[in-house]
C-alpha cells in the first residue's frame, strides 16, 4: 500500500518539478562528495575501488533536440531499464569496434561477452514494452578515448555500477511479480559485469565488490530513477524525462 | 508514511554517515567514538529505520520474517564458513587473501543485520558440516575444494534472494535491502567463479564441478514468454548469461541442508 502511494505520488510529479528534483539530488550528492573528499580516517581500509565520477568523461554534449518521456509507473521503470541497456549495448559496441590498444584475448572475450548480454537485454525490453517502447537513442560517447585501455575499463566498470544502483533503487517501483522477478535476472548479471570489470580495473584487492558500491553493512548502495538518469544524461543526446521517483 | 524519507533515512545508515560522524570525532568531540565503533552501529541504526517503517518487531509480516529468517540461514552459512576458513589454517595465496577477507566482511555484515531486522524472531544459527558428509572432506585444507564450495554458496545465494523478492513486494524498504544484498552476492559470485577458472556469468546450466542441482534452471532462454532466442541474433549460450534464474526455497534448502550438521 505504501508502494501504491509513492508511485502515485512520483506519477503525478511533472516533468519539471523532476528535473528540478534531479538538479537537487546531483548538487547534494556533488556537496557530499566535496566533503568526503575533503578528509581521509586513518583507520579506515583504503579502498582501491575509486569514487565514481563518469561527469569526466561526458563529451560537450549539444543534444540532437529531442525530448523522449520515459513515462512512469511501471511501464516507465522498464523503459527506463531499456534506456540504460541501450546506452550500455551502444558502448560496447563501440569498444568491440575500436579495440584499445593492448586488448588481450582474455578481455577480447569479457568485452564480446559484455557487448551480447547487454544487446540482449535491450532488445528483450524493447519486445517486451511493444508499442509501449520508446524510441532508439543516440549515445553520446565524444568524451571517451576509446583506444586508451583504462579509459575504456574504467568506464565500463562505472556505467554496470550505475546499472546495478539503479536495477536495485527500481525494484520497489514494479509492482507485478514477474517484471521484479525479471528485473531481478537482469541486474545480478549486470552485478557480474561490474565484478569482472573491477577485477579488471584493480586486480588482487577487494574492488570485485569494493567499498565505494556497497556500504558498511554489505549493502550496495542504490539510487532511485533520478539520480541515475542524471548520471548518464551526458551520454545521451536525447533529453529523458519521465515521472518517475527523481 | 512518507517511504522516500524511510530510503533517504536508510542511504544515509551507511559509509556516509560513517564518515560524517567520522570525520566529527576527528575533531575531538566525541574522541571516543572511532570509525569501528560507528560501523558496529550501523546494522542498529538501519534495523531502526526498518522497524520504524514496518511497526515494532512483530510488525514484520510472517512472509517477510519467514524470508529474512530463510536468508539469514543462507548468510549464516556463508559467514560460519568465511571465518572457518580464515581460521582454520586453510593456505589461501596471498593474492585471494583480501579478496575473501572482503567477502567474508560482508557476509558477517548481513548476519548482523538480518538478526538485528528481525529481533527476537531471528533463528538461532544451526551448526554446519562444510564438508557435506564427507563429499568435500578437505574444503578447509584444500583451496580448491574451499573455493569450489565458495561459488556453490554464492551462485546458491544469488538465486535465493532472487527467488524470493516476489514475496517482499509488499515491503519495499525490505525489498530495496535484499536487492542490495542480491547484487553484492553476484559480484562475490562472478569473481569467485573467476578464480576458479570460469566465466563470471553462468553458461547454460554448466555445473562447473559442482552440484547440478545449484545451476538446474539456469537454461531458461525464455522471459515474461517471450523466446529471447532470435530477437538479437545472439546464441543460445549467451542468452542464458545474460539472465539469472530463481531457485525456490525448497531446491535452496535441499542444496543448503547438505551443509548442515546432522546429528
Amino acid at each position: 500500500m505504501e508502494k501504491l502511494n509513492l508511485v502515485s505520488e512520483s506519477s503525478t510529479r511533472t516533468d519539471g518539478l523532476g528535473r528540478r528534483s534531479f538538479l537537487r539530488y546531483a548538487g547534494g550528492a556533488a556537496v557530499i562528495g566535496g566533503v568526503l573528499a575533503s578528509c581521509s580516517s586513518p583507520d579506515e581500509v583504503v579502498s582501491k575501488s575509486p569514487t565514481n565520477d563518469l561527469s569526466k568523461y561526458a563529451g560537450g554534449r549539444m543534444g540532437n533536440g529531442i525530448t523522449v518521456n520515459l513515462g512512469s509507473g511501471e511501464l516507465g521503470i522498464l523503459n527506463y531499464a531499456y534506456a540504460l541497456e541501450q546506452l550500455e549495448a551502444a558502448y560496447y559496441e563501440m569498444v568491440m569496434k575500436n579495440p584499445y590498444e593492448g586488448m588481450n584475448a582474455m578481455e577480447r572475450q569479457i568485452f564480446t561477452d559484455l557487448r551480447a548480454h547487454e544487446q540482449i537485454h535491450r532488445d528483450f525490453f524493447k519486445a517486451a514494452l511493444g508499442s509501449a517502447a520508446i524510441q532508439g537513442l543516440t549515445p553520446d560517447f565524444s568524451g571517451i578515448n576509446f583506444k586508451q585501455r583504462s579509459v575504456v575499463i574504467d568506464v565500463a566498470r562505472q556505467f554496470e555500477d550505475t546499472g546495478v544502483s539503479a536495477y536495485n533503487g527500481a525494484g520497489k517501483f514494479l509492482q507485478t511479480e514477474a517484471y521484479l522477478i525479471t528485473a531481478g535476472k537482469i541486474v545480478s548479471v549486470e552485478a557480474r559485469h561490474a565484478s569482472i570489470l573491477s577485477e579488471l580495473q584493480f586486480p588482487n584487492g577487494n574492488a570485485f565488490a569494493g567499498d565505494t558500491p556497497i556500504d558498511g553493512n554489505g549493502l550496495e548502495r542504490s539510487r532511485n530513477p533520478g539520480a541515475v538518469l542524471a548520471i548518464v544524461a551526458p551520454f545521451i543526446q536525447e533529453t529523458l524525462t519521465s515521472g518517475l521517483m527523481a | 508514511m512518507n517511504l522516500q524519507n524511510i530510503l533517504t533515512e536508510l542511504e544515509s545508515v551507511d559509509g556516509e554517515l560513517v564518515d560524517r560522524m567520522a570525520h566529527v570525532s576527528r575533531r575531538g568531540l566525541f574522541s571516543s567514538l572511532t570509525r569501528k565503533t560507528i560501523a558496529a552501529a550501523a546494522p542498529m541504526v538501519m534495523a531502526s529505520a526498518l522497524t520504524n517503517a514496518y511497526g515494532q518487531g512483530s510488525g514484520l509480516s510472517s512472509v517477510v520474517v519467514d524470508v529474512l529468517n530463510f536468508a539469514l540461514l543462507l548468510e549464516y552459512a556463508e559467514s560460519e564458513f568465511y571465518n572457518m576458513g580464515a581460521t582454520s589454517g586453510l593456505m589461501v595465496p596471498s593474492e585471494n587473501r583480501e579478496m575473501f577477507a572482503q567477502i567474508r566482511k560482508h557476509e558477517n555484515a548481513h548476519v548482523r543485520l538480518l538478526q538485528s531486522v528481525l529481533g527476537s524472531q531471528a533463528i538461532a544459527k544451526p551448526r554446519f558440516d562444510f564438508t557435506a558428509g564427507g563429499a568435500f572432506p578437505d574444503v578447509f585444507s584444500n583451496f580448491q575444494t574451499y573455493a569450489a564450495v565458495s561459488q556453490a554458496f554464492e551462485d546458491t545465494g544469488v538465486r535465493a534472494y532472487k527467488g524470493q523478492a516476489g514475496r517482499l513486494r509488499m515491503a519495499p524498504a525490505i525489498l530495496e535491502v535484499a536487492l542490495n544484498i542480491h547484487s553484492v552476492e553476484a559480484r562475490h559470485a562472478a569473481r569467485i567463479r573467476q578464480l576458479r577458472g570460469n566465466k563470471g556469468w553462468i553458461t547454460d546450466n554448466m555445473a562447473t564441478g559442482l552440484p547440478q542441482a545449484i545451476y538446474d534452471g539456469e537454461n531458461i532462454t525464455h522471459q515474461l514468454g517471450i523466446e529471447v532466442i532470435g530477437l538479437t541474433g545472439k546464441s543460445r549460450a549467451e542468452v542464458t548469461e545474460a539472465f539469472d534464474e530463481v531457485l525456490s526455497k525448497d531446491q535452496v534448502l535441499a542444496i543448503a541442508g547438505a551443509f548442515l550438521a546432522k546429528n
